[in-house]
């Protein structure tokens, strides 16, 4: 392998971290609710944000970056509270017009409460870029590739292991059956939508030393946050993390070898392929329908 | 999911029983609101907003035939109404053609774009659904942009005035009628499809895809159909659009006007063709009045949005038609 290829599957990873970040917030709500979380990008957003706020207010990034998550998820248990509880008898499509409503509502504050400019958020660890076997990498991409490894791992102990993350897991499995076990599954959609943003939070504080941010970074992120979520099959961890590393590894080595104005318009060429051919995704349940 | 309702509504007798199907009754007090509104419009920009309306409500009845009847969502509308549009002025503009058969030519291959893409796409469910449509939006926009050479980038390009047999479209008042007569006809079109037999499988494919293939619905074809069907109302509304306003720029098929096209559909009113007209009316002109709020139109825009789904969680024209139907019974008692 020559250096270009390792440079682009690099650069490729550190982008597919972050989407499988917020992949999983996609999964951890549609899991609880049923419904796609279209306000998961601006989470994203409000992380990085924060963070940059919290620098600026002369705070050392060791105390900004765990506020900036915290405050994020704080955002996300209001949103439950404030917009997702009051209808939750509706529709789905109801329930993602709504999340439509929140994410406008989300990016409206918050270019009235920051501004409409780009902000830098100083890099974890400095900016000299490290050789690594021919390829170029910023050491924030260390820390992206690092903080999502953690993300995941903390998750799967969360899941596995503690009997609150369990009763999440029954509660997607069967909400029903879930309740009648004496778990509450209203406490279980409010905890989702904590746990999702605090995730996309993560992301964005993550992601922001290298492409900045701003009041409107959470709409494509969020996107391919989703798309990620459905390439690898809602609903599965696995299967996001998967979907967001594949999504960013072909849009890097799409980018890099075929062109960089379509290096989206591939990676969604290829998740419709995917789709087509595997209609619930890579890792998705194979469900059928009860008559 | 609320079970397809068949049921015909009351018999009443003569004339009041021939005026109360929407088929008759509200259409033709759509033809009086367009034929009135005129009265009240004062100046060339309120025309504008009226035109704006319509051409939107185009769009949402053909949405919503396919997000309320056969209740398959798309969040790539924006992509074949983009495409409408760039058809039409690549054809007119570049090419020379005369622009009535330009128009028409970019809607019949918008259509037969839309039989290709959607014969796999229609197979997948839901949230599957919702992506893989998504994907051909943004795809189709991607390509808008990138292709500057015959799209003009993301700067757009200039569209010639719609002319037909010599006739040429000028003027904010011509537009208002052609484009009046243009919802009338989509609106009975949708209402005539829907009382058809091919509305009735709609309906039945909405309540349970299964029950309606054991009862022998070929469901695949049905929703290919209504996806097509969709898909060139939205090319319609698009290249009237691209030649009225005499420009088109790659921000028409965005996932932002998608979402956009989609939330008219729900907010007025799901498996409502009035409810299309309404949520098209009050969704172009909410951004109008919310500019005067300058810096906090987003903001507000999302919390009138969460606040309408919250109350009216069927859209606001099923929802005023149960309150109508259960007053009326009170009076009664």
């Amino acid at each position: 392998m020559n250096g270009a290829w390792l440079q682009f599957i690099a650069s490729g990873l550190t982008v597919g971290a972050i989407y499988a970040l917020v992949a999983l917030g996609f999964s951890i709500i549609y899991n609880a609710s049923g419904a796609i979380n279209f306000a998961q990008g601006e989470f994203v957003m409000i992380g990085g944000m924060s963070a940059v706020t919290f620098v600026g207010a002369g705070l050392p990034l060791w105390a900004a970056v765990p506020l900036a998550v915290l405050a994020a998820g704080g955002v996300g248990l209001l949103l439950e509270k404030l917009a997702i509880e009051p209808a939750r008898r509706a529709d789905t499509v109801t329930l993602i017009i709504i999340t439509i409503g929140a994410s406008l509502l989300l990016r409206g504050m918050a270019q009235v409460l920051w501004d409409k400019r780009v902000h830098p958020l100083p890099a974890f660890s400095g900016d000299k870029p490290l050789q690594l076997l021919g390829a170029t990498v910023l050491p924030q991409s260390l820390w992206v590739l690092a903080g999502a490894a953690l993300a995941v791992a903390g998750l799967s102990w969360f899941f596995g292991r503690t009997l609150f993350g369990k009763a999440m897991r029954a509660t997607a499995f069967n909400p029903l059956a879930a309740r009648l076990m004496g778990i509450n599954t209203r406490q279980v959609l409010l905890a989702s939508f904590g746990l999702a943003a605090m995730l996309g939070a993560l992301a964005g504080v993550l992601v922001a030393p290298i492409t900045f941010t701003s009041y409107d970074t959470g709409v494509m992120l969020g996107l391919k946050g989703f798309a990620a979520a459905m390439l690898g099959g809602l609903g599965s961890f696995p299967g996001a993390v998967l979907g967001g590393l594949l999504l960013g590894l072909v849009e890097g080595l799409g980018a890099g070898f075929v062109s960089s104005a379509y290096k989206d318009a591939i990676a969604f060429v290829i998740i419709l392929a995917v789709l087509f051919f595997m209609p619930g995704g890579l890792l998705g349940a194979r469900r059928s329908d009860r008559v | 999911m609320r079970a397809a309702v068949i049921v015909s509504e009351p018999l009443r007798p003569g004339l009041g029983r021939w005026l109360a199907t929407p088929r008759r009754g509200g259409l033709l007090v759509l033809a009086l609101v367009i034929v009135l509104l005129p009265l009240l419009l004062r100046n060339s920009y309120f025309y504008e907003i009226a035109i704006l309306v319509a051409l939107n409500a185009i769009v949402c009845i053909g949405l919503n035939l396919l997000i309320g009847y056969a209740g398959q969502i798309s969040l790539g509308h924006a992509g074949f109404f983009a495409l409408g549009g760039y058809g039409s002025a690549i054809l007119s503009a570049q090419h020379g053609w005369p622009s009535w058969l330009a128009m028409i030519t970019s809607c019949a291959a918008v259509g037969l774009l839309a039989f290709v893409v959607g014969r796999p796409t229609l197979r997948l469910k839901g949230h599957y659904l919702a992506m893989a449509t998504l994907g051909l939006g943004i795809i189709i926009s991607i390509v808008l942009t990138t292709e500057d050479r015959l799209t003009g980038g993301p700067d757009g390009m200039a569209v010639p005035a719609l002319s037909v047999f010599g006739w040429v479209l000028r003027g904010e008042r011509t537009w208002y009628w052609v484009v009046a007569a243009a919802l009338l006809l989509a609106v009975w079109l949708a209402l005539n499809l829907i009382e058809s037999p091919t509305g009735r499988a709609l309906r039945a494919l909405h309540g349970s895809e299964i029950a309606a293939q054991t009862l022998g619905v070929d469901s695949a074809r049905f929703k290919l159909r209504v996806f097509v069907i969709s898909a060139v109302f939205a090319a319609v509304a698009g290249a009237l659009t691209a030649h009225y306003a005499g420009f088109i720029t790659p921000a028409k098929s965005t996932f932002m006007h998608s979402v956009e096209l989609v939330i008219m559909v729900v907010f007025g009113g799901m498996a409502s063709i009035f409810g299309a007209v309404v949520g098209a009316l009050v969704l172009t002109l909410l951004p109008q009045l919310l500019t005067v709020l300058e810096d906090y139109e987003t903001m507000v825009f999302g919390a009138v949005l969460i606040a309408t789904m919250i109350f009216f969680p069927q859209g606001i024209v099923p929802t005023l038609a149960r309150w109508l139907a259960s007053l009326k019974q009170g009076l009664r008692r």
